[in-house]
């Protein structure tokens, strides 16, 4: 009379590992495919390093360059060389700064994920928070009030907000300084720190929170209003477990998604962010690299973004196969 | 016989735009202790309404008491208190639902939803629940209880997970069981099983029933009384056995005739009741069932009618004694209907 019950979840580690294995297979391709694309428009894009030479420098000059950087050769050469020498490790070195690209990538990325990191954790938690009074307080004044600042963060471009707030804080009060990264290494303090992170980080915020706002406001709402909270309450819930663990758990699920949607616009925000704040990320690198024909480090940081959107999603979902148990492939 | 619950003019609305939309209006009926009652009615008749009322559920979601009373082994559950009612649902008075694919959270574990709902009514550990919660889904006959507690809503099939909603609703051995609809959603087979387990239930725990359903033959299979509703009024009110020998009320008599039957000739349409309930919005004058009653006089267009008693039995209706005097014949067959008022 006892019948067993395949227990077909989180039956090991191998789903795991098969699930890895099989999305870093994907990735790979999709890495491919987007240094390709890049390569190709960047080096068709018309002018080169050639042309950001001094103005005064001869035609023949200009072609010796063109042959030291190798750019003579055919394109599609000229990507053979750099995908082979890329798979070794090697991103080749920087043409503006002779620099390894590597090397260059390096000494930024650290500030930008200081940045995106801090952004992360206070757009989903506010966010989240926010979301869910919305909801729950549908049509009160926390509802509008969460609803006009949403509204205000989507429409005031960051750039023009980020000047405001330079403005404000540190010509008119002093406050906080307007740019750079704040003392490292010996002459390190965590204040110095802290003052500079505050306005890049509250900006690039402002381009991601409205979006989680809205979304876990509209998630809950439709969550709100399904059969299993009826049940919760019938079953004598009290309403903080109804919404907060019934709910919730559930209205989250696709909030997950959308943050994995948000880690690319975080980034190209952060191009913005960097740039007003003299942050000196990877945002401000590829904006260096791309105004002085670095093809190299364009690549290279390339390279790099795509890699990084490509592991938060990953671990996006990871996360999401963990709160809906519905999901079989993990 | 001690009388578990009465309900006196219960109206029940939903806010509208012009105002409260009245989804029941002036329902008075009361359940015996160990009795098993069945709604009946068409939907929109208000029948699920009344359930959600009688829980208090109605208020999360747009609705509300508007007048008359509920009580409780005396008690009324009108008047309480917000978290007075929460500790009454779920331990005194239960309920279980239509659809038990989307009734039970999607997220959680069987064991975890069933536990939580003796974690909310009593002071024990969790590990101590979680035992409960094998009992429980072992007593609604559940094979492999340790098993099936780890497991997800959709790893179960529609009858499972109506067993699970069972098995939670009896978490707190409630006084009343209030079940909605509970095999609306399922096949014939589990159906039958389903409302079996009810009826063992029942018996074992001594509680009384009131079973929601649009299906008068479940209702001939479980209830002692049946109540008929239609377009949020009772027409009628009678012990399992009279309504079936003798409706009183037209509408009832053409729910019964419209139920399929074994001997029914090949070729003969089935009949049914002519037209469809009114909505909410567009309630008629006089007697809410007029429009679509085949006995409908002018009296009863403008007047309606208000319930009266017959003997050991209740109905709305103004033609209730020629109805009884023509128990005997098919009124359809006598051709032309003509009634004096």
């Amino acid at each position: 009379m006892h019948t067993s019950i395949p227990n077909k979840k989180y039956s090991g580690g191998d789903e795991v590992l098969r699930f890895l294995l099989n999305r870093l297979g994907q990735s790979a391709i999709l890495l491919l495919i987007v240094t390709i694309i890049t390569f190709f428009l960047i080096n068709l894009a018309p002018g080169g390093p050639a042309s950001t030479m001094r103005m005064d420098a001869s035609p023949e000059e200009r072609q010796a360059m063109v042959e030291k950087l190798g750019l003579d050769q055919p394109i599609h050469i000229r990507y053979i060389d750099w995908i082979t020498n890329a798979l070794k490790g090697d991103l080749g070195v920087s043409f503006t700064s002779s620099e390894p690209v590597v090397q260059r990538i390096a000494e930024r990325l650290p500030y930008t994920i200081e940045l995106t990191v801090f952004t992360i954790i206070l757009s989903i938690t506010i966010g989240i928070l926010f979301g869910v009074i919305s909801a729950i307080k549908r049509g009160k004044a926390q509802d509008h009030v969460i609803n006009f600042f949403s509204v205000l963060g989507l429409s005031v471009p960051a750039f023009w907000l980020g000047l405001m707030l330079i403005l404000l804080f540190s010509i008119n009060l002093g406050w906080l300084p307007s740019s750079g990264v704040g003392a490292r290494g010996a002459d390190f303090n965590f204040w110095g720190w802290i003052s500079h992170l505050i306005m890049p980080v509250l900006i690039l915020t402002t381009t991601v929170l409205p979006n989680i706002v809205r979304f876990t406001r509209s998630s809950m709402l439709e969550v709100i209003s399904q059969n299993y909270i009826r049940t919760a309450r019938a079953k004598g819930a009290k309403e903080s477990i109804v919404l907060y663990v019934h709910a919730l758990r559930n209205a989250l699920i696709p909030v997950v998604t959308i943050i994995g949607v948000l880690i690319p616009r975080l980034l190209s925000g952060a191009v913005i962010t960097e740039a007003i704040f003299g942050w000196t990320g990877i945002g401000t690198l590829i904006l260096e690299a791309a105004r002085g024909r670095d093809y190299p480090l364009v690549m290279g940081v390339t390279v790099v973004i795509t890699v990084v959107v490509v592991l938060c999603n990953l671990i996006v979902d990871l996360i999401y196969s963990r709160i809906d148990p519905r999901v079989k492939n993990v | 016989m001690d009388k578990i619950l009465e309900v006196k003019d219960l109206v029940v609305g939903y806010k509208g735009k012009n105002g409260f939309v009245r989804a029941v209006d002036g329902v008075s009926f009361d359940i015996n202790k160990g009795e098993t009652i069945c709604i009946v009615g068409e939907s929109g008749s208000g029948k699920s309404v009344t359930s959600m009322s009688i829980m208090r559920l109605v208020e999360f979601e747009n609705g509300k008491i508007l007048n008359g009373e509920i009580s409780f082994k005396g008690e009324s559950l009108t008047t309480k208190k917000a978290d007075e009612m929460r500790k009454i649902r779920g331990s005194k008075i239960s309920m279980i639902f239509q659809e038990p694919l989307t009734a039970l959270n999607p997220v959680f574990t069987i064991g975890k939803q069933i536990s939580e709902a003796i974690l909310f009514h009593h002071k024990i550990g969790k590990e101590e629940a979680w035992k409960e919660a094998e009992k429980l889904v072992r007593l609604v006959g559940i094979s492999d209880p340790e098993g099936r507690l780890k497991q997800y809503p959709h790893e179960l099939s529609g009858g499972m997970r109506q067993r699970v909603m069972i098995a939670m609703a009896l978490a707190s051995e409630p006084e009343l069981l209030i079940a909605d609809e509970p095999t609306t959603a399922l096949d014939v087979t589990i159906e039958a099983q389903i409302l079996e387990l009810l009826r063992n239930l029942r018996e074992e725990k001594k509680m009384s029933i009131m079973l929601i359903t649009h299906d008068i033959g479940v209702a001939a299979e479980m209830a002692n009384r049946i109540i008929i509703m239609y377009a949020g009024k009772i027409m009628e009110i009678a012990n399992t056995l009279d309504i079936f020998e003798q409706p009183l009320h037209p509408y009832t008599k053409g729910l019964l005739e419209s139920v399929p039957k074994m001997d029914g000739q090949r070729g003969v349409p089935l009949k049914s009741i002519n037209g469809s309930i009114p909505s909410l919005n567009e309630i008629p004058d006089g007697c809410r069932f007029s429009p679509r009653c085949p006995f409908a006089t002018e009296k009863c267009h403008q007047e309606a009618p208000a319930m009266e008693t017959r003997g050991d039995r209740q109905v709305a209706c103004w033609h209730v004694d020629y109805l009884l005097e023509h128990s005997l014949l098919d009124v359809e067959e006598e051709g032309e209907i003509s009634i004096e008022s």
